[in-house]
């Protein structure tokens, strides 16, 4: 309320491209440029690039950075020993509620680099400099850095094209330095469309030249953060605030899969075992809708009783029908099941379908 | 943009009277506003539908809006078309893009609805 937007390195440039810009996040962010259907297809045909600098970036370096996170973070960070590699994992307070999303990528010896949700900036950092020991550094890195998704079949070449020759695009999950046509960038080989490509990281001051070359490719669309929010729920990905929050653990969330297998002691460790022993109560699931298109909150029934809300909820590009995620108890979790979601004054069938909804992309 | 012959309202809906029929839909602005439109659910012929009150809804990628009808009176058509084409909205707002034909019962409404430089007007204001 009356608080001031904040802008990204390239708001000018959404300005110059017509974009629709709407306050996300605390940031006056592009939600569409030509249209969320055409940028979401061109997305997943040719290339789409996102301009996503409104996400947090810390940088953990230090003797006890290892340590420090291992302790912080659900997933094992082993399993990213090797310089370069990066892994998606969580932050959990101590009762096993979700604080963040976040990927991790082992940037340097002794150092880590963070991308987190925008909206949990501040409550990230401040949560992870209260556990940080004196060995290590905790930088937050967000205003200099700017963030370009570049995502699609043929993101790949694109980069390659900037990067020259000399240039090897860093493995799925890895990142690696590049000079995109000169300009010095992080190239990292994630992203959240379920298309092939990768995230730029730059400096603030380089996002403007690396946004135009970018553009300068005839198979490049510029897509908001409307085609963003379609390609990702396409693929089940989840969105914080939407899919998970402080209130879920990741058992519950689906997110099992982010805990280190016989890790122990990072914070929220001990409740997550006793969720597990019990088993949760409650199960994200997807849903597929025919007939209408099911929105955050409409009430998911299931023999004509409130079961659920609807999580997200979106029209999908790619499949032409209404796709949803919602928590319903687990006993009516399984796949094709059928509910009830109330869109407005209507009852629509919906269908538990496993996510991805779509299948077949370049990934 | 606003074609000289249609009345519009704060609603961004317009009217075409043929006669004691009026034909509605959404402006140019609507359309642009809501991005692509992939739902429109429309009453069926038959139905009576009041001046200031809802009709139906349309619907696109992000956005869902009700459509009030700036007219009273009974609806004599219903562009199905719409129900597999709904994108017709943002290609043809005035044209193909229509939405129902209603029989007015009273055309006094239609001297509170504004003209298409008043729309413009209304528009640049908001």
């Amino acid at each position: 309320m009356g608080q001031k937007l904040e802008h990204t390195p390239l708001h000018a440039e959404h300005e110059v491209l017509g974009a629709r810009l709407v306050p996300y996040a605390g940031y006056e962010m592009p939600v569409q440029y030509s249209g969320i259907i055409d940028e979401h297809r061109a997305t997943r045909s040719s290339v789409g690039i996102f301009d996503v600098s409104h996400m947090a970036e810390f940088r953990v370096f230090g003797l006890g950075a290892f340590d420090f996170l291992q302790g912080l973070l659900t997933n094992d960070l082993h399993r990213i020993d090797d310089l370069s590699a990066a892994q998606y994992t969580l932050m959990c307070d101590e009762s096993g509620g979700i604080i963040d999303d976040l990927i991790v990528y082992h940037s340097g010896d002794l150092e880590y680099l963070i991308i987190a949700n925008a909206a949990n900036h501040e409550t990230d950092f401040e949560w992870m400099k209260s556990h940080c020991p004196t060995d290590v550094e905790l930088a937050d890195e967000s205003e200099r850095t700017a963030l370009i998704a570049v995502q699609g079949p043929n993101a790949l070449e694109v980069i390659r094209d900037l990067a020259g020759p000399e240039f090897e695009v860093p493995d799925r999950f890895h990142i690696g330095a590049a000079g995109l046509d000169g300009v010095p960038a992080l190239i990292a080989r994630t992203g959240y469309t379920g298309e092939d490509g990768v995230e730029i990281l730059c400096h603030a001051d380089n996002a403007i030249a690396i946004w135009r070359l970018l553009l300068s490719f005839e198979c490049v669309t510029p897509c908001g953060l409307g085609a963003r929010d379609t390609l990702r729920l396409e693929m089940g990905y989840h969105l914080y605030g939407n899919d998970m929050d402080r209130s879920v653990d990741p058992v519950t969330a689906g997110l099992g899969w982010t805990i280190g297998k016989d890790k122990t002691g990072f914070v929220g460790a001990e409740a997550i075992v006793r969720i597990r022993e019990v088993g949760p109560s409650r199960k994200l699931v997807g849903l597929t809708v025919e007939d209408g298109i099911p929105r955050h909150g409409c009430s998911v029934l299931h023999d004509g009783t409130e079961v659920g809300k609807v999580a997200s909820g979106t029209f999908s590009p790619t499949l032409e029908i209404g796709i949803a995620t919602a928590y319903v108890p687990v006993d009516v979790a399984t796949e094709g099941t059928e509910f009830e979601i109330a869109i407005r004054k209507k009852l629509a069938r919906a269908i538990v379908t496993r996510p991805p909804f779509v299948k077949k992309t370049s990934l | 943009m606003y074609p000289k012959d249609l009345k519009y309202d704060k609603e961004h809906e317009w009217v075409r009277v043929e006669g004691d029929i009026a034909v509605m839909g959404i402006t140019q602005f609507a359309q642009d506003q809501l991005g692509e439109v992939v739902y429109v659910d429309l009453p069926a012929a038959g139905d009576e539908v009041v001046a200031g009150e809802t009709f139906g809804e349309i619907e696109s990628v992000k956005s869902v809006s009700e459509l009030f009808s700036p007219v009273s009176g009974e609806i004599v058509a219903v562009n199905d078309a719409l129900d597999d084409t709904p994108e017709t909205v943002n290609a043809s707002p005035y044209n193909d893009g229509w939405m129902i034909k209603v029989k007015l019962s009273d055309t006094s409404g239609l001297d509170g609805l504004m003209s298409a430089e008043d729309y413009e007007a209304f528009v640049n204001e908001a």
